[in-house]
């Protein structure tokens, strides 16, 4: 067997006095895919940046051993030999394509920039090359998109141009770090294909990062699970779907999302109708270079859902989901339409009716790093919409209901004295949980509440909303990409698209028998149960 | 990647504050400034308009550390009683600036619309004008003196508040913790108390030391010109005017005031510069990186 194309061995990282990454060693083989998996600050990105050799993060002190090809030592390397095998022998796909491609540069300066520099073309070669490498990446239309920026293509498509910039130079190893994770199901399912395609054509050999196994099993041959900067388990993807020997790699199993392992419990059918919505239509007026135009968000959308229920709002980024969320607590204002809670009407509320109003309708976003002041402490967070609403009179009183809110999100009360910066991500989303309970809504507008979070960590987190269902009687607007997560969490579920309702039914009948081909698509998009290879 | 320590931000900023040596020192020098601006009268050994002719312009010596000027007054009681008017002419105006301008900011930020329109377009006026221009106009009209001095570099400061705090406001109002508290029902004024001040505050506490710095070169412009600050009370600008005319026999009648603003004005910098690393949180990872090393 010839030499793999990366061989690490021994591979340590260490920042002051703390070792982030510890004795980590794998091989990667052309042609074949490495999954490392492990939740945030396991120490996965670092593995990756130190074995080749980009780690430039202050202080950081990287030993051990990293071959490419069976001779190029790549850890401790000349500044130069690394230049020259960035970019040409190493290709890297970064998690955010948002910002990892240069706004101000046309995507045809940003693709032949490497090959100008490492294979020595002409401007000319390296445009039909460019050319060649959208095609390859299946970009609609590709001699129209070499001369469009960054701003003007959607997510999966910036990331369909980050892999062919990593991949321009024909290298022998593909980095992709949690390529697919700021990403819808379906554009996910759309890079793994689109990797997995030019990996045959290439023979480029890949490194895949994620948190979740189950993307992991859609691409990997090997698995090596990461958890505090060591090794617990490396094997076979098939080993360790079929027979995982450590036990967190059995929690990182049970936690993916999957499609029909669990539903809601059951609710009444004829519980009383809590917020109703007719006909909302609202429309953006925007300012483009060629005058004002309008932007129609959501189009004649009606729903209603159920006390004790969950509704699921299900659809990709750019569907309408999230100003359907923004319109009833007042952040937007609709166009047109009505929505009534319990009566009341959500739009035409004025003046002091106002206030009561929204403490009735509590909100969660999905970012638990920027929902949260980074300058106020917990205490002070959910302090507030108990002061805002007058709920409790006295600061002892207060404090009391915060250590209470907490207590019901699993957290200790002494977290009230920490800072979000203190906190871990799952730990912020229980907190931004907790401040939304503590004004005692009836409706609760989960936004995406889950969706930057670690399977992991996702999983306790929907545990912890089930539960508070079924104890407190909540009633939730539950808003996601994941028909996985939706199903696990919803009585009923209407799929957007483009702002309009593709289909609205109960879960139980959706997902049984799924009738738009939308649906039908989201639903294909969820990684499977079974890994690919097992296929 | 980051790791937290149960130290708050505050305690932290502080810390990292007194890593830095230059930092410190210009602290230092700071507080030994502000010391002689407020006990200015205490500690200088003379009047500042004993006259004593018969012992005028006589160079630095044990009696008078800085040298006597053309009227045989102390330099060094002058130079520190300057510095208290000078100080506080800076402070004063300053804080004007910061009232007025980042009133104006966060009001113009937080409403937007035609609010934001009006109120940004007087601030577009305003900066239009050369500094000492628009300081000179005031000056002109109301006449010489502190008051005037003070409301001059005062107006003259407004815009630069203003627009620091508008383009801060704009960006944390649209953060979601903001949008979080504005869909939970909470007032504007909890709001912009509790959210957007604090989270603002770094950069204008940046702006302020940087201020304070050119408050004090613009007093003493002002000053030297005629219009700032009037006799008999000492101003560092009006002392180096008035050596003008000795400088060739007298050179510690221009050196000692001229000492004093580059002193005053080099402290006010680096402990703004200091302030500025420890408040923007990617310096802070760097400076953090730096001492772990």
């Amino acid at each position: 067997m010839s030499d793999p194309v990366l061989s690490v061995r021994d591979l340590r990282v260490r920042i002051g006095d703390r070792e982030i990454v510890r004795d980590v060693g794998f091989d990667v083989q052309r042609e074949k895919t490495l999954g490392i998996v492990g939740e945030s600050g396991s120490g996965k990105t670092m593995t990756a940046l130190a074995a080749t050799g980009l780690l430039d993060t202050p202080g950081a002190v990287v030993s051990g051993r990293s071959t490419l090809a069976g001779e190029t030592e790549l850890v401790g390397a000349s500044p130069r030999l690394l230049r020259r095998v960035h970019g040409g022998r190493i290709g890297f796909v970064f998690q955010d394509p948002g910002t990892s491609l240069n706004p101000l540069l046309t995507l045809e300066r940003q693709i032949t920039e490497s090959l100008e520099t490492h294979r020595k073309m002409t401007r000319r070669q390296a445009n039909a090359r460019a050319l060649e490498l959208l095609e390859a990446v299946g970009l609609p239309d590709p001699q129209r998109r070499l001369d469009a920026y960054p701003h003007q293509l959607s997510g999966g498509q910036r990331q369909r141009v980050m892999i062919a910039i990593a991949l321009a130079c024909d290298p022998e190893l593909l980095i992709a770090d949690e390529p697919t994770t700021s990403l819808d199901v379906t554009t996910q399912s759309q890079i793994i294909e689109l990797v997995r395609d030019l990996q045959r054509d290439f023979g480029t050999a890949v490194v895949w990062i994620s948190h979740d196994l189950g993307v992991i099993g859609q691409v990997a041959d090997d698995v090596t699970v990461l958890r505090d900067g060591e090794i617990v388990e490396q094997a076979p993807i098939l080993e360790i779907f079929d027979e995982p020997k450590n036990a967190y790699t059995r929690e990182l199993l049970r936690a993916r999302p999957l499609v029909g392992r669990s539903e809601p419990a059951p609710a009444s059918p004829d519980a009383p109708v809590l917020l109703r919505v007719d006909g909302l239509d609202v429309q953006f007026a925007v300012n483009t270079p060629v005058g004002k135009s309008t932007v129609h968000a959501v189009k004649q959308l009606s729903f209603e859902v159920r006390r004790g229920t969950t509704l699921g709002l299900v659809g990709e980024s750019g569907s309408g989901k999230s100003t359907v969320a923004g319109t009833l607590t007042g952040l937007i204002q609709p166009t047109a339409g009505t929505a009534r809670l319990d009566g009341v009407d959500v739009f035409g509320v004025r003046g002091a009716a106002t206030k009561e109003l929204r403490r009735r309708i509590g909100l969660v976003f999905q970012d638990p790093f920027s929902s949260l002041d980074p300058r106020v402490r917990v205490q002070t967070a959910i302090d507030e919409p108990l002061r805002v609403h007058g709920l409790a009179k006295g600061k002892r009183a207060r404090q009391t209901r915060v250590a209470e809110s907490l207590e019901l999100v699993g957290l200790p009360a002494s977290f009230a004295s920490r800072y979000p910066h203190e906190l871990s991500g799952g730990q912020r989303q229980r907190v931004s949980i907790a401040r939304a309970l503590a004004a005692e809504p009836e409706l609760l507008i989960l936004d995406e509440a889950t969706a930057s979070l670690d399977v992991s960590v996702q999983a306790h987190v929907l545990d912890l909303l089930a539960a508070l269902q079924r104890e407190l009687g909540l009633t939730y607007l539950f808003i996601g990409h994941d028909l996985a997560v939706i199903q696990q969490m919803s009585h009923q579920v209407l799929v957007m698209r483009d702002g309009e309702a593709v289909e609205y039914r109960t879960a139980a009948e959706l997902f049984a028998d799924p009738e738009h081909d939308y649906t039908r698509a989201l639903l294909a998009a969820v990684p499977p149960a079974r890994p690919r290879a097992a296929v | 990647m980051t790791t937290f320590t149960g130290e708050s931000t505050r305690v932290a900023s502080w810390r990292l504050l007194l890593r830095n040596p230059v930092t410190v020192v210009s602290a230092v020098l700071l507080g030994v400034v502000v010391f002689v601006a407020v006990a200015a009268n205490w500690i200088a050994p003379f009047g500042v308009n004993d006259v004593d002719v018969p012992n005028a312009l006589q160079p630095p010596s044990g009696q008078h550390w800085f040298g006597t000027d053309e009227l045989g007054r102390d330099v060094l009681s002058r130079v520190l009683v300057a510095i208290q008017a000078s100080i506080w002419v800076a402070v004063v105006s300053v804080a004007f600036a910061v009232v007025v301008g980042v009133t104006v900011g966060i009001v113009a930020g937080y409403r937007g619309g035609w609010v934001d329109t009006v109120f940004m377009r007087v601030v577009d006026v305003m900066f239009a004008f050369p500094v000492l221009l628009l300081a000179l106009a005031i000056v002109a009209v109301l006449g010489p003196g502190t008051t005037t001095t003070i409301l001059a570099i005062g107006t003259v400061y407004t815009p630069i508040f203003a627009r620091v705090a508008r383009a801060s406001t704009l960006s944390v109002r649209v953060e979601p913790y903001v949008q979080m508290s504005r869909a939970m029902g909470t007032g504007d004024l909890y709001i912009l108390g509790r959210h957007i001040v604090p989270n603002i505050a770094g950069p204008l506490i940046v702006q302020t030391s940087l201020s304070l710095a050119f408050a004090i070169l613009s007093e003493a412009a002002l000053s030297f010109l005629g219009l700032g600050i009037q006799p008999p009370q000492p101003s560092l600008g009006r002392m180096i005017f008035d050596s003008q005319g000795f400088v060739t026999m007298a050179w510690w009648m221009a050196v000692f005031p001229g000492a004093a603003i580059f002193v005053i004005v080099l402290a006010f910098n680096l402990v703004g510069d200091g302030l500025r690393d420890v408040l923007d949180p990617k310096q802070r990872t760097m400076i953090e990186a730096r001492g772990k090393r």
